[in-house]
C-alpha cells in the first residue's frame, strides 16, 4: 500500500505577478496559484510558509486584503539567506506555498469598540489586512487609530495608502521615525510615546500590536499606563519555524508552540512568558 | 484494541524452543522483523530474523555515563534494559525525504513522490517505550495536523511488548508511572521466565492480530503458578529500580524556577551535544533542509532530527534566542518535565534512563529535578522557621 | 477651550500638589501659541521658562555643523519642553515648532524659587519631573537600541 507522503508539508505552486519595492530592503510580491483561479481564505494575521527553490523556507505574515481571493500578497523584508534570495526573484518565477497558518487578530471582539492598531517597522504588513478588513467594516468599529514607528522616513512601508484610510475612511494614521536628516515633519522618538497622547477608550478598545518584541514591551507599558487591560491587547511573536504545524518543535515560546497557537496572542495568555529570559 | 473483547483474554505459555516461530509467523504475515541486536557494543534495534540475531546471554550495566554490555549466567533473549535506539527511528525516521523538486522553465515542479510504508513488527517493545510512543501519538495524530508518515507506520505496527524483569540503574519508569509492567499498546505481551531447567515465555493476548499470531504458534494455557511466577518478576524489576524522580507539581516548580542557579551549574557541565536528545524516545524535534544536487537542477526537502540544544534551532533573524548552554539544557527539561504537560497533557518523560547513560558528562535528570525540589523543600521550611 | 486650571490639576507633574502649590503653578502660566518653524527657543539661552504642550508638535534639536539641525524626538499633547529647573538653568537643545501649536507657559524662574524657599514643593514637583525625564531617558535609551535594524 503507498500513499502520498507527509501533505502538510508539501507546498502550493505560485507564479509571482508582480513586484514592488517598498524600501531598500523591503518588497511586496503578488503572486497567483498556478493550478486554481483562487487563493485560500485567510483571516488578518495569518501566516504562510514560503518555499524558494533550492533555497528554504521561511514563515512570513499575509499583507494583503483577506477579502480577495484572486492575488496572494506578502510583504518580506530581505533578512536573512532565504528572504535575501527572494529579494531577487523576478516576475514570472514560481515559489512554494503552505498555509495559511495560525491564530489571527481579533477583528470580531474589536468590533463596537476603538481600535489601536501599533505597529514597527515591517510589523506594519501583518497589520495591513486588519485595515482591509476595517476599511471593509468601517461603520462596525469606532475610533481607528494606526501608531507606526521605523528606523527612518526611508523605511516607512505602504505611505501611499495612508491618504486614502485616512480620509476616505477615518483612520487616524501617525509615523514616527528613530532617525531623520530630512525635512521631516512627523514625529520623532519611539512609537510607544506616541501611546499616550492619543484619545481612545482605554476600557473600549483592542490594541493589535506588531514589531519588534521590545518595542512590543513598551508599548504594552504605555497602554496599561492608560488602563487599558491585558486581555485587550493583542501581540504576533515570531520565532524560528520549520514546518509550521507544530512538529518540528522549534517555534516553542514556553508551553506554547507561535506557529499554532500564535503568531497572535493576547497579552494576559503569554505575558509571563515574556518576563522570562531565553526562553 | 481493547483485550477483553477477544474471545481469549487468558494467558498462555509459549516456550523458549517455539520462540523462533513467533518470529516465522510474523515475517510469513509480511512483517519487517525489527528487535535488539548486539552492533558494536551496544544492543540496538534493528532488522532481525532468528532467535540468533538476539542479545541471548546479553545484559547491559548502565549509570551516569555508562554503558556496559556484560555476559548473563544465563540465556535470557531480553535480559537488558534498554539501549541508545528507541522505536521512535522506525516511526519518525531519522532523515526522511519530504519531497523532490526539479527546476524547469518557469521555477520548478514537484514530483508527485509516493512512499512505501512498511509494515514493521517490533519485537521487545519495553512499557516505558510504550508510553512513549503513545507521547508521540499525541504530538503526531492526535493534533490540529496529521504526521501521515508517522501514522501510515504507526497504524501497521505490530507490537510484541517484554515486561520488565530486571531494571536498571538509571532506571525510574514507577515514578513516571510508565512501567515496569506492559499495560495497553501491545499485541502480544511476554513476561520472560528462566528457570533451571526451563525457559519459557508467559503470553498475554492484546489484540486480535495477536490472536491469529498464536494461533499459529503451539502454546499452552498458562497456569496460575505459571502467571504468578511471570508477575513477581515484574514486581522484582519494581523493586530494582535504579533510580527514583519526585513528580509531585514538577510543572509548577520548574515554571516557578526558571532562575534558579541549579541551571548555571549544569550548564558548567552541559556540553549542549545533543545526545541526550537524539537518544529520548519522545524527543520530535526536526528541522527541514534543502539537499541540492551539483548542476542546482533537482533539490530534495529533507526532514532530519534535530536537537534543541544546538545554536540554530532557536536562530531568529541575526541571532539564537536561546545563546547560553544553560537556556538550552532548561529548554529541554522544562520541556520534557513541564510545558509537555501543557501541551499534550502527559509528560514528556517515561523514566527509561537513556538521557542519563548516554550523556557524555553525566548528567542525571532526576539529580538535576532533585535539588531543585530541595531548594523547594528549604523553603518551606524557612517560611515554617 | 479649557482653563488653565483644569488643564493644570489633571497633568500628571501637577495634579498631586497641594492646593496653594497648584494655585501657584497657575499664577505662574499662561496660554501661548507658536507657528510652525518658530523656535521656542535655542541651545545655551537662559531657562527660565518651561512649557506644556496642548497641541502641535515640538522638535528637541541639535545643531551639528556636518549634518545641520537633527531631531532628536518630537513632543506632543501634555509633555513638557525645557524644564528650567535646574542649574545651570540654561538651554541645552533648540525647541521648534513643527506645526501650529499651543502651549501653556510656565515660568520657570519663579518656580525654582519657590522650591528654593519651600522644600515640599520642591521635593514634589521634582519627584514628578523626575519621573518624566526617566520615562524620556528610557525612551532615548530604546531609540538607540535601533531595534529596526538588521542583525548580521
Amino acid at each position: 500500500m503507498s500513499i502520498q507522503i507527509s501533505d502538510p508539508m508539501l507546498p502550493e505552486l505560485y507564479k509571482v505577478t508582480k513586484i514592488q519595492e517598498n524600501t531598500h530592503d523591503t518588497f511586496t510580491l503578488e503572486m497567483v496559484p498556478k493550478n486554481k483561479t483562487k487563493i485560500f481564505s485567510f483571516l488578518p494575521g495569518q501566516f504562510n510558509m514560503i518555499y524558494l527553490f533550492g533555497v528554504g523556507e521561511v514563515p512570513i505574515s499575509i499583507s494583503g486584503d483577506p477579502s480577495s481571493t484572486d492575488f496572494l500578497v506578502h510583504t518580506i523584508r530581505a533578512v536573512g539567506t532565504v528572504t535575501d534570495a527572494m529579494s531577487k526573484i523576478k516576475e514570472g518565477q514560481t515559489v512554494g506555498i503552505r498555509g495559511p497558518f495560525g491564530s489571527h487578530w481579533p477583528i470580531e471582539k474589536a468590533m463596537g469598540k476603538d481600535v489601536l492598531l501599533i505597529a514597527g517597522g515591517i510589523g506594519l504588513a501583518p497589520l495591513r489586512p486588519v485595515v482591509y478588513y476595517i476599511l471593509a467594516h468601517r461603520s462596525k468599529y469606532r475610533k481607528v487609530v494606526l501608531l507606526y514607528g521605523t528606523r527612518s522616513p526611508d523605511d516607512i512601508i505602504y505611505e501611499e495608502e495612508y491618504q486614502n484610510w485616512q480620509e476616505n475612511f477615518d483612520i487616524t494614521v501617525e509615523t514616527t521615525v528613530d532617525n531623520t536628516d530630512s525635512e521631516w515633519q512627523g514625529h520623532v522618538g519611539i512609537v510607544s510615546a506616541l501611546i499616550s497622547k492619543k484619545d481612545f477608550s482605554p476600557t473600549n478598545m483592542v490594541a493589535i500590536i506588531c514589531g519588534p518584541e521590545i518595542m512590543m514591551h513598551f508599548s504594552v507599558q504605555e497602554l496599561v499606563r492608560r488602563e487599558v487591560t491585558w486581555n485587550d491587547i493583542y501581540i504576533s511573536m515570531e520565532r524560528n519555524m520549520k514546518c509550521a504545524i507544530g512538529f518540528c518543535g522549534h517555534c516553542q515560546y514556553g508551553a506554547k508552540f507561535i506557529c499554532k497557537d500564535g503568531p497572535v496572542f493576547c497579552y494576559s495568555s503569554i505575558q509571563e512568558t515574556l518576563k522570562r529570559r531565553e526562553i | 484494541m481493547n483485550p477483553s473483547t477477544l474471545p481469549n483474554n487468558k494467558q498462555i505459555i509459549i516456550e523458549r524452543q517455539n520462540f523462533q516461530r513467533l518470529l516465522d509467523v510474523l515475517k510469513n504475515q509480511g512483517y519487517q522483523l525489527r528487535g535488539p541486536t548486539v552492533r558494536e557494543g551496544a544492543i540496538v534495534y534493528d532488522e532481525i530474523n532468528l532467535v540468533k540475531d538476539l542479545p541471548e546471554g546479553w545484559t547491559d550495566v548502565q549509570d551516569k555515563a555508562s554503558y556496559r554490555l556484560q555476559k548473563r549466567d544465563d540465556k535470557a533473549l531480553f535480559g537488558y534494559v534498554v539501549g541508545p535506539h528507541s522505536w521512535k527511528k522506525f516511526l519518525h525516521p531519522p532523515v526522511l525525504k519530504l519531497w523532490e523538486a526539479k527546476r524547469c522553465e518557469d521555477g520548478f515542479e514537484i514530483k508527485e513522490k509516493v512512499a512505501f510504508t512498511p509494515q514493521y513488527a517490533f519485537i521487545g517493545v519495553r512499557s516505558c517505550e510504550l508510553h512513549a510512543i503513545a507521547i508521540q501519538d499525541k504530538v503526531f495524530i492526535e493534533g490540529p495536523y496529521v504526521d501521515t508518515t508517522y501514522k501510515n507506520r504507526r497504524e501497521k505496527i505490530f507490537v510484541v511488548a517484554i515486561n520488565c524483569g530486571e531494571a536498571g540503574e538509571t532506571c525510574f519508569c514507577t515514578s513516571m508511572n510508565t512501567g515496569p509492567q506492559v499495560s495497553f499498546g501491545f499485541d502480544l505481551a511476554l513476561t520472560e521466565v528462566i528457570q533451571p531447567d526451563r525457559h519459557y515465555f508467559v503470553v498475554m493476548i492484546g489484540s486480535a492480530k495477536g490472536h491469529d499470531v498464536i494461533k499459529e504458534i503451539p502454546h499452552t494455557k498458562a497456569s496460575n503458578q505459571e502467571i504468578s511466577i511471570a508477575q513477581s518478576k515484574v514486581e522484582q524489576a519494581r523493586e530494582e529500580m535504579g533510580r527514583t524522580m519526585d513528580t509531585s507539581d514538577i510543572k509548577n516548580l520548574l515554571y516557578r524556577n526558571h532562575d534558579h542557579t541549579q541551571w548555571d551549574k549544569v550548564a558548567e557541565r552541559c556540553l549542549s551535544c545533543g545526545n541526550c536528545t537524539m537518544v529520548c524516545p519522545t524527543c520530535f524535534c526536526t528541522t527541514v533542509e534543502d539537499v541540492t544536487d551539483l548542476t542546482g537542477e533537482e533539490t530534495t526537502r529533507v526532514r532530519k532530527w534535530d536537537s534543541c540544544f544546538t545554536m540554530d534551532f532557536s536562530y531568529l533573524h541575526g541571532g539564537s534566542v536561546r545563546t547560553s548552554v544553560k537556556s538550552r539544557y532548561r529548554q529541554w527539561m522544562t520541556h520534557k518535565l513541564a510545558t509537555w504537560i501543557d501541551q499534550f497533557d502527559t509528560s514528556g518523560c517515561v523514566g527509561c534512563g537513556r538521557c542519563i547513560s548516554w550523556c557524555p558528562v553525566g548528567i542525571d535528570i532526576t539529580e538535576e529535578v532533585a535539588i531543585i525540589q530541595e531548594d523547594k523543600a528549604k523553603e518551606k521550611n524557612d517560611e515554617n522557621a | 477651550m479649557k482653563m488653565l486650571k483644569t488643564i493644570l490639576e489633571n497633568h500628571p507633574s501637577f495634579q498631586e500638589l497641594e492646593r496653594e502649590h497648584l494655585k501657584f503653578v497657575i499664577d505662574n502660566a499662561e496660554n501661548i501659541e507658536f507657528k510652525a518653524e518658530e523656535l521656542l527657543f535655542k541651545e545655551g539661552e537662559k531657562a527660565d521658562k518651561l512649557y506644556i504642550i496642548q497641541s502641535g508638535k515640538i522638535a528637541i534639536e541639535l545643531f551639528t555643523p556636518s549634518r545641520g539641525s537633527i531631531t532628536i524626538q518630537t513632543l506632543g499633547l501634555n509633555e513638557i519642553v525645557g524644564w528650567s529647573l535646574t542649574p545651570p538653568y540654561q538651554r541645552s537643545f533648540d525647541a521648534r515648532c513643527v506645526e501650529d501649536s499651543q502651549a501653556i507657559s510656565i515660568d520657570g524662574k519663579a518656580l525654582r524659587i519657590r522650591c528654593e524657599e519651600d522644600s515640599k514643593f520642591g521635593y514634589e514637583l521634582l519627584k514628578n519631573f523626575t519621573y518624566t525625564v526617566v520615562q524620556r531617558l528610557q525612551r532615548t535609551r530604546i531609540q538607540l537600541l535601533d531595534i529596526y535594524k538588521i542583525r548580521t
